[in-house]
């Protein structure tokens, strides 16, 4: 039925009701008229007799009703025509509440889309991301969490394992596209067979790579991205079976994958197989990331002891070459510890984004308590007309429900507002996007994050609204009928409950307060990390590839190198330029090994890993990576590929005792290869963040002897990143000006990931930054709305209690007294509030230790810091409407009050 | 009903029945209908107007009685309530439950007082 008409019917049938009832009435009168009776008298006793003329009329209306919803709906039009009446409260309340449930909202849904919401793949729960542990490789445990597969291993677990339905390999890659148009570098994801099968998630367009695409001897087919597809193609449908140059090789294109596809967390351009060879494979490698879909019913532990077998069977079945022990690994103390795929997907973010909900959470809470109190002064007004109901008959809970639909009518109103906040807040954080935020493009309010919002406004609706309902209804009202009346005091019991509530405002003020500093002093204990580099602002970077297929011969790639990097060092406003394998935090680890050293009898034996980093003369110059001791690399060195090398200090520390020492001291990779001298000794950097250990890091000339079995065979680096330091890096004229010295020198060379050291170093502060930033912004809101409400409990105090200042003032009290005990009362609460908030913090900061770094969670400067500022701040809060009191006229406030 | 105990109704369903029957014979409003009753019952039954009216509206949401604008014998506005055909049929098949109640009613006096 039309609810319109019924409540329309509804109306024309109450009308009915009240004519009939009316004539019924008259006809009993002049009854009882005609009997002689006044009408008057008549008039009285005729109404007498129908008794409770409200009640029966409200009787014979139930019949019509949906009787409590009626009844709902005329309380919500009575609390919405007194919010009217008094928009100062109505404005104040919902625009908290919009702030406080828009930012949880808005958290929330992040929260929701990263880390709750399934990957976007078919039945994500039985993905799995092969993770090994290796405790027992010295060197690599300490700088990298896991170890990663080699390709022997893939081919091992992949043939014989029982629990996955299909398993693969994978690593990020670039390749150069020409022929197209400008030559152009593209993230490719190199995968094995298996990949596509374990992720399983259909081609947009033509078809999947299969196993004749990984064949060794053949070139086997890609496919594109959908946002490549995009970009270069334009969306073209009879893309598929075009051939295009891939690193200078012709691959046909197999087909598309559809919009938001990944493989795990990585967003390439080009999917390219691997093609491994098994005849070529040896049991070292381990550089691959491994995914797996587990068979339906088999759970991580079975897998794990399945593939801790296959790790017997693995070093049975391959060797590192002949003479080598292929059961040395078990030193390394290898064990599978398989994780589900989406924990690898949202990383570390994990701790920060439950933080930060937390953070917000108790920000809505302080909020929620500042309505409560706008709540309680509210009631407070409105006691006698309360007091008053009660005695005509409304029942207790007639009256809790108004106030609590009052309340949660607040609520609702301030969470339809919140909505707004929280889609004006995603989309804003949607466009800065923090890089390290994973899955950014999937965040979105979807009906879990609407449903949050709802409960969220109703609970908290609940929340303040039961605050006054407690405090006003177990008195059952007899006595404020009076006790409102304008000769009495406040009671105390009432201004008790406000303070309570402030109380549990600073302390909650106050562990925020003391996270937003520990995570500012976590940010500054990063800024003051020496690095390795300096200025990254003025520090450009690119980075350039020079496949096999375009130039063979390393000696012509180190030419090509090195005349890119004159000319780039020639170009306006730059002092110096230089390339090397990896910059710091770029991610690009060129590779780990063992080294020997001359005089030391562990050969090959269990010596701990170090990272090998490839460097251009010039490049340490560039970067503003000081050396300790002795001298750069030269270029006549390079070219006649002298046996050198540069230690970083660590390491020179851990071998030789001092950066001096090491100078002239040789070392090796393997027994084949010649000693190489160390001729320089550079400072420690921070290559995987400034958060993280320096790596013992061994610099290799960048073209050297890299075949244990052709020693006559070289090897350049062949992808580098080139640094140029200007202080024109970063602008758009410099980066045209860099593509062209490039382009003087070949013309088939693409530049890829053009950035100032300045933006990577960003990224890598950024989770930090990020924290910071939410937990400050929750900090202060907390620290604004808890002084707010201080001032707001004193301020009420002072005019709650006029009277009694003016009692006291004409017995002699000095204002300056005056002011102090009201202050003192602020500073009671707020000191209570303090020491519970400290306790507080004492525990919840060990939750936050991750995210601390050079700091302690219980650094006791941020704890005796805040809450003095806390204090500082409460009693300025307190004292503002305290000296109001200096300014009541006793005889005023005794007489007209 | 009313809650003065003292007043209390026969037993349930005995107003509805009363005003069913009365408006079958004749279309009225409410204080006739009072009157009616009283009169019928030769003053031994009096419907109190706390019952009466919400009674009135329940037969109306039931669809046994019809309310339409009228006027009453002293010409003032009011409205006069009528039986609608689902009304007499319900009528009819109470009177019929009441009849064979009261026959086992009596019953029971009869043989309570041998």
């Amino acid at each position: 039925m039309p609810i319109f008409s019924r409540f329309f019917s509804k109306s024309r049938r109450y009308d009915d009701i009240s004519v009939s009832i009316q004539e019924h009435i008259d006809e009993r009168v002049d009854e009882l008229v005609q009997q002689g009776i006044p009408r008057e008298k008549a008039e009285k006793a005729a109404r007498r007799q129908f008794g409770n003329l409200t009640l029966l009329h409200e009787r014979s209306r139930e019949v019509w009703q949906w009787q409590r919803l009626e009844s709902l709906l005329i309380d919500l039009k009575h609390i919405l025509r007194r919010l009217r009446r008094s928009p100062g409260f109505a404005i104040t309340v919902v625009l908290t509440l919009a702030i406080g449930i828009g930012a949880n909202t808005a958290v929330f849904s992040v929260l929701n889309s990263v880390l709750l919401r399934p990957l976007p793949y078919p039945e994500p729960q039985q993905l799995v991301s092969l993770h090994l542990d290796a405790p027992g490789a010295p060197g690599l445990a300490e700088f990298r969490s896991e170890l990663r597969l080699s390709a022997s291993m893939f081919f091992t677990f992949s043939t014989h394992n029982t629990v996955f339905q299909s398993m693969g390999i994978w690593g990020p890659g670039t390749a150069s596209i020409t022929g197209i148009a400008q030559p152009e570098q593209v993230g490719t994801a190199m995968v094995s067979g298996g990949v596509l099968e374990t992720l399983n998630v259909p081609a947009l367009a033509g078809q999947w790579l299969t196993p004749a695409d990984q064949d060794t001897h053949a070139l086997g087919r890609v496919m594109l991205s959908y946002g490549y597809w995009q970009r270069r193609f334009g969306g073209d449908p009879g893309v598929i079976g075009r051939t295009i140059s891939v690193d200078s090789q012709p691959r046909v294109i197999a087909g598309v994958m559809p919009r938001g596809f990944k493989v795990v967390n990585y967003d390439f351009d080009l999917l390219v197989p691997m093609a491994l060879d098994p005849a070529k494979e040896q049991l070292a490698g381990f550089a691959y990331r491994g995914i797996a879909r587990l068979r339906p019913g088999v759970g991580v532990g079975e897998a794990n002891a399945d593939l801790s077998r296959l790790l017997g069977v693995w070093m049975d079945s391959w060797s590192n070459g002949p003479g080598t022990d292929p059961h040395w690994y078990t030193r390394w103390k290898i064990a599978p510890h398989l994780q589900p795929l989406k924990d690898l997907v949202v990383g570390p973010i994990k701790t920060v984004l439950w933080v930060v909900m937390a953070t917000i959470g108790v920000v809505m809470l302080i909020a929620c308590t500042n309505v409560a109190n706008l709540l309680l002064v509210r009631a407070d007004a409105r006691q006698q007309e309360l007091a008053v109901r009660s005695a005509l008959g409304a029942g207790r809970w007639r009256i809790a429900r108004e106030l609590l639909l009052e309340s949660v009518t607040l609520g609702l109103i301030g969470g339809a507002a919140g909505v707004a906040v929280a889609w004006a807040g995603l989309r804003l954080l949607t466009q800065i996007g923090p890089t390290d935020l994973p899955r950014l493009s999937e965040i979105s309010l979807d009906a879990r994050s609407i449903a949050f919002t709802l409960v969220l406004s109703v609970f908290s609706g609940l929340f303040f609204g039961a605050i006054p309902v407690l405090r006003y209804l177990p008195s059952r009202q007899r006595q404020p009928l009076l006790g409102a009346m304008r000769t009495a005091s406040v009671s105390r019991d009432r201004q008790r409950g406000r303070n309570l509530l402030v109380t549990a405002q600073v302390a909650m003020a106050l562990v925020l307060l003391i996270g937003a500093v520990l995570m500012i002093r976590t940010f500054l204990a990063m800024r003051n990390v020496d690095p390795g580099f300096t200025d990254p602002a003025s520090l450009q970077t690119m980075r350039l590839a020079i496949s096999e297929n375009l130039v063979s011969d390393p000696r012509t790639v180190i030419r090509i190198q090195n005349s890119i990097q004159e000319k780039l060092a020639a170009l306006p406003g730059v002092s110096s330029a230089g390339f090397v394998a990896s910059v710091p935090m770029s991610g690009a680890e060129p590779s780990w090994d063992q080294i020997t050293i001359e005089g030391k009898t562990d050969e090959n034996d269990n010596a701990p890993m170090r990272l090998f980093n490839y460097v251009s003369p010039g490049y340490f110059l560039t970067a503003g990576t000081h050396l300790v001791a002795g001298r750069d690399f030269t270029w006549a060195e390079i070219y006649s590929v002298l046996p050198i090398g540069i230690v970083s200090e660590s390491l020179a520390r851990e071998l030789w005792g001092s950066p001096q020492a090491a100078i002239g001291k040789r070392f090796r990779e393997y027994p084949s290869m010649p000693w190489h001298e160390v001729v320089g000794v550079v400072q420690d950097v921070r290559e995987n963040g400034v958060d993280q250990i320096s790596p013992a890091t061994v610099y290799w000339p960048s073209l050297m002897a890299i075949d244990p079995s052709a020693p006559q065979k070289l090897g350049a680096w062949r992808t580098v990143f080139f640094a140029i330091r200007s202080n024109r890096a970063g602008t758009q004229a410099f980066i045209n000006e860099m593509q062209q010295a490039v382009w003087q020198v070949n013309s088939s060379l693409p530049v890829a990931d053009i950035s100032t050291e300045q933006e990577i170093y960003g990224q890598s502060m950024a989770r930090t930054a990020f924290t910071l930033v939410m937990l400050a912004i929750a900090g202060s809101m907390a620290l604004a709305l808890g002084i707010l409400g201080i001032y707001g409990v004193i301020s009420y105090a002072v005019s709650q209690r006029t009277r009694e200042i003016g009692i006291r003032m004409a017995l002699g009290a000095k204002k300056t007294e005056l002011i102090w005990m009201f202050v003192r009362s602020a500073l009671t609460f707020t000191g209570i509030g303090t020491a519970i908030g400290l306790g507080a913090a004492a525990v919840l900061m060990r939750l936050m230790q991750t995210l601390l770094f050079g700091i302690s969670p219980l650094d006791p400067l941020t704890f005796a810091a805040v809450p003095v500022v806390l204090v500082a701040a409460a009693a300025l809060a307190s004292y503002l409407p305290a000296r109001r009191t200096a300014r009541i006229n006793p005889v005023e406030a005794l007489r007209a009050e | 009903m009313a809650k003065n105990p003292q007043h209390r109704d026969l037993f349930p369903g005995a107003l509805e029945i009363m005003i069913l029957q009365s408006l079958r014979l004749r279309p009225m409003h409410g204080y006739a209908l009072v009157k009616h009753i009283q009169q019928v019952s030769d003053n031994l039954l009096q419907v109190e107007e706390g019952s009466l009216y919400p009674a009135l509206q329940r037969m109306l949401r039931e669809g046994l009685l019809e309310a339409e604008t009228g006027t009453s014998t002293k010409g003032r506005p009011t409205r006069i309530y009528r039986l609608t055909p689902a009304g007499v049929h319900h009528l009819e098949r109470e009177v019929v439950s009441f009849e064979r109640m009261f026959a086992g009613f009596s019953r029971v006096l009869a043989a309570a007082q041998v």
